[in-house]
């Protein structure tokens, strides 16, 4: 409710600050996210990235680990699920393998920043943002060098077969299967945190390392493992969205959605079934705020600042709340 | 004197996240303040004809990004990644509506006075930066209270200093460095401004400081290091070195990283980074 009542905020205070009419920008972002069927599978569409993202990034920071390189992980997944085209599979074996080999190298490169904030002390939010540029430039040199589309034509890989692709719902829309695998990693996570041992151990390290240490809990165990599960979930989502909506890899394909996926899982108190909602929340916005560039030329880049503005009064309401009860002793 | 065009702007910002760090905040929306003060100087030059003014605004804007986000983390105790990534988002859709907004689609602002050319003291503003922060951190009484507060806050408070109010001040003042830095960037080098100019050069910074072990002067070095990773690219790309280009890119974070890998292990940051500070009285 919070979390909801400090985007709507957001999204009204920056149409203000920035002169775009209040109200028909809100009706532009209802039209183009919720309005009809295109903009309904348009938004779904959107948040089956967003979603397995910002659940990557539940797993990671719940851990205490400040995983910021969803962004490299999504792009070496789909790289992993890329380099699987050419395989002489048939498309619907080859897809789950391509899902499957996308999770394993997000994980490896997500395990990577891991290991070193656990043995070599450099900080995985430092080291997974150098990653991310890292794999920015990775990407653009494989779709020019031993990815590049067979033709030589352009800096992208071979377009997967037809038969590769997750299938769509309607084939005028973009929403495809993928949304179900999001739903179920939801699930998954939900389970896995509330449900399992392991998910006890890895939110008491998140939230108690004292207790963690004083409970034998190998929090290096655990953190390293936060980190590949994270690294799944961003790499799984890379390969969604190449099977699931481009087909090809190319310069384009980095969208912001492992960076995305930062605020709709903040903001989705890192709880899986809270992201659910405010991934679905954060894709209508994206879906919706297209539409805002009628009004102004930039209008659709305002949905970052809305997002941080969000985060922020919602981690200042949070921090307000909490502050309350030691306010009163403090006055004396 | 390229080693310097890009060292400056990486060690300017640097430096002033050493202050934070120091006092015990990590400033993550470094990028940020880069983004918006390279913008607003950018207006502001290009609106006065005066790039000083440019690099004055740009430290403003520095200040109070820094103090925004100070208010957050230091008086509410809010988590400082949380926060800091929240500014870096926040600057980058401001940035990039209020660019599209005044200037269209044209992709970059070129045409305003840069200090390119003319007299720039910038680069030897920091390397005396490096040395002020050095003594000032070592030796002046400032300086001590600084440290204390980032090992253990709670000393700082019993010695009679407001923890507080002490990191606030390490945040404005390493805010101003980074506004300069920004500003640098897009009025002292190019007089040009475009989306996302700062392209990560924040984190950069932000690694730099732990490569050089939260030491000004080591700082500086680092900074150094990969000023010259950078114009090396250059050269390289204009001598027509067959490299591929990604990796000449991807080599500032590939040598910021690989040097954390080497010097991140057994480097001690301060005791209470990261850790807010709840007053208790």
């Amino acid at each position: 409710m919070r979390a909801v009542f400090g985007l709507v905020g957001a999204l009204v205070l920056v149409l203000l600050l920035f002169g775009l009419p209040v109200a028909p920008s809100l009706v532009e972002i209802f039209q183009g996210s919720l309005g009809d069927q295109a903009g309904i599978s348009r938004t779904l569409a959107k948040a089956t990235p967003l979603l397995l993202c910002a659940l990557g990034m539940v797993v990671a920071w719940k851990a205490g680990m400040y995983n910021i390189g969803g962004e490299g992980q999504f792009l070496v997944g789909a790289t992993a699920a890329a380099a699987l085209g050419g395989v002489g599979l048939p498309g619907g074996v080859l897809n789950p393998v391509m899902l499957l080999a996308a999770m394993v190298g997000g994980s490896l490169f997500a395990a990577l920043a891991g290991w070193l904030q656990i043995r070599r002390s450099v900080p995985a939010v430092i080291s997974t943002i150098l990653l991310n540029f890292i794999a920015i430039q990775g990407v653009a040199w494989v779709v020019r060098g031993p990815l590049q589309r067979t033709d030589g034509t352009l800096p992208q890989t071979q377009p997967l077969k037809p038969d590769m692709m997750l299938m769509k719902f309607d084939p005028r829309f973009d929403v495809h299967t993928g949304l179900v695998y999001a739903l179920l990693a939801a699930a998954l996570v939900f389970i896995v945190l509330y449900r399992t041992p392991f998910g006890f151990q890895l939110r008491v390290v998140g939230s108690n390392p004292r207790v963690a240490r004083a409970n034998r809990i190998d929090q290096d165990r655990v953190a390293l493992a936060s980190m590949a599960m994270s690294g799944a979930l961003c790499g799984l989502a890379g390969a969604v969205q190449l099977t699931g909506i481009t087909g090809v890899l190319g310069d384009g394909f980095a969208q912001g959605w492992g960076f995305l996926g930062i605020p709709a899982a903040l903001l989705g108190g890192l709880n899986p079934l809270g992201v659910v909602a405010s991934s679905g929340f954060f894709a209508a916005l994206l879906a919706g705020s297209e539409n805002l560039a009628r009004f102004s030329a930039g209008g659709d880049k305002l949905i970052y600042l809305m997002q941080g503005l969000a985060v922020l009064a919602y981690v200042g309401f949070k921090a307000w709340s909490d502050r309350r009860p030691t306010a009163v002793p403090e006055e004396i | 004197m390229e080693v310097l065009t890009y060292a400056t702007p990486l060690a300017l910002a640097a430096l002033g996240e050493t202050v934070s760090q120091k006092s015990g905040v990590m400033q993550i929306g470094l990028e940020g303040i880069l983004l918006s003060s390279a913008l607003s100087a950018a207006l502001v030059a290009a609106s006065s004809g005066n790039p000083w003014l440019g690099m004055g605004a740009g430290l403003v804007t520095g200040v109070i990004l820094a103090l925004i986000s100070g208010v957050f983390t230091v008086l509410w105790m809010a988590d400082q990644v949380v926060v800091g990534t929240a500014i870096n988002l926040a600057a980058l859709g401001a940035t990039g509506a209020l660019f599209k907004m005044r200037f269209g689609g044209t992709g970059s602002l070129a045409s305003f006075p840069s200090l390119s050319g003319g007299f720039d003291p910038f680069p030897w503003l920091t390397f005396a930066l490096a040395g002020a922060l050095w003594w000032v951190m070592r030796a002046s009484s400032w300086g001590l209270v600084l440290r204390a507060t980032g090992e253990a806050p709670k000393a700082t408070e019993a010695a009679g200093f407001r923890a507080q109010a002490i990191r606030l001040q390490a945040m404005a003042l390493g805010g101003a460095m980074a506004g300069l830095a920004g500003a640098y960037l897009s009025v002292g080098i190019v007089g040009s401004f475009s989306e996302n100019m700062t392209n990560g050069r924040g984190f950069v910074a932000i690694a730099m400081v732990t490569f050089g072990r939260w030491n000004p002067l080591q700082v500086l070095a680092a900074s150094l290091l990969i000023g010259f990773a950078e114009s090396l690219r250059l050269t390289l790309q204009a001598q027509g070195v067959a490299a591929p280009s990604q990796l000449m890119i991807a080599l500032p974070y590939l040598v910021a990283l690989a040097v954390l890998v080497v010097a991140g292990k057994g480097s001690k940051g301060p005791a209470a980074l990261g850790t807010p500070f709840r007053r208790e009285s």
